[in-house]
């Protein structure tokens, strides 16, 4: 969280360290719901893809330290959350709605019209 | 923050210090005395703490929290911090298929001891994007004096 930061060459924002955020799936008969906590994001510094069949969440935790701040002791050391999940074909990825609040994302993925579940009529004979 | 007196966790050294600290936990020798206060790996919410000429700055990483019940109390130089997360994922509905749950909930509470020159009477707290930053100030010490030689 310090003012300071160690740069490197070019390509090194794809190469920072990040740290993986804690995340809640679960589903129901609409969707799939992923909760993720990333303390410190903003909904600027917040970055979410999808690329084929794999979603990616990305966020940097904004330096708001004042001045000349000096660490005494720190628990947190990575500034970048990243997590990326592998998203099956009946999701359908064009309407996921996302919501970011006091440092919690909460997505949700329904699922295609067509794979909403279906009570299949079995004929006897 | 990097260049705290801990290591990076992902350097060598910093898998030679959790390796240290993992044997510290089975054969329970640890050179080092720590905080009283002191909590283990991993407890939530992480605090970072610094330090600046006028003020000690405390962060407090719990996202999901309502503002107004975060309890934020300073007393004999001890501050406190406490609340409670309540969970998200819907309760005992059989609908509901629960695949991960890695998030905490529940209440909890981190207590900090600071050091002797704060200025209880002045302290800010502000809760934003999930970061709880409680900045205390500091008396101001003395400037050092310059002693004229005769």
């Amino acid at each position: 969280m310090s003012e300071k930061q160690k740069v490197g060459g070019p390509g090194a924002d794809q190469q920072q360290r990040t740290v993986q955020p804690a995340i809640d799936v679960f589903e129901d008969a609409g969707g799939i719901t992923l909760l993720a906590d990333m303390p410190g994001v903003s909904r600027d510094h917040l970055d979410i893809k999808v690329e084929g069949d794999t979603l990616l969440i990305e966020g940097g935790v904004q330096r708001f330290t004042p001045e000349g701040l000096e660490a005494v002791y720190a628990e947190v050391q990575v500034p970048r959350y990243r997590r990326s999940f592998t998203l099956s074909r009946e999701l359908d990825t064009a309407r996921i709605e996302a919501n970011l609040k006091d440092g919690v994302l909460s997505l949700h993925i329904p699922k295609q019209a067509h794979a909403q579940p279906r009570r299949i009529a079995v004929s006897a004979g | 923050m990097y260049e705290s007196i801990l290591h990076h966790p992902n350097s060598l050294f910093g898998q030679f210090e959790r390796l240290r600290r993992e044997l510290d936990d089975v054969f329970g020798i640890s050179g080092l005395p720590s905080s009283i206060r002191s909590v283990a790996q991993g407890t939530v919410p992480a605090i970072n703490v610094g330090r600046t000429p006028g003020s000690i700055e405390v962060y407090a990483f719990a996202p999901g929290l309502d503002a107004s019940k975060i309890d934020v109390t300073l007393d004999r130089g001890v501050l406190r911090i406490a609340g409670d997360r309540v969970s998200a994922i819907p309760a005992d509905d059989p609908k509901v298929q629960v695949y991960t749950r890695e998030r905490g909930y529940g209440s909890f509470t981190r207590a900090i001891s600071l050091s002797e020159d704060i200025d209880p009477s002045q302290v800010q707290a502000n809760y934003r994007d999930g970061v709880l930053h409680v900045s205390i100030a500091r008396r101001e010490s003395p400037q050092p004096k310059r002693i004229n030689v005769q």
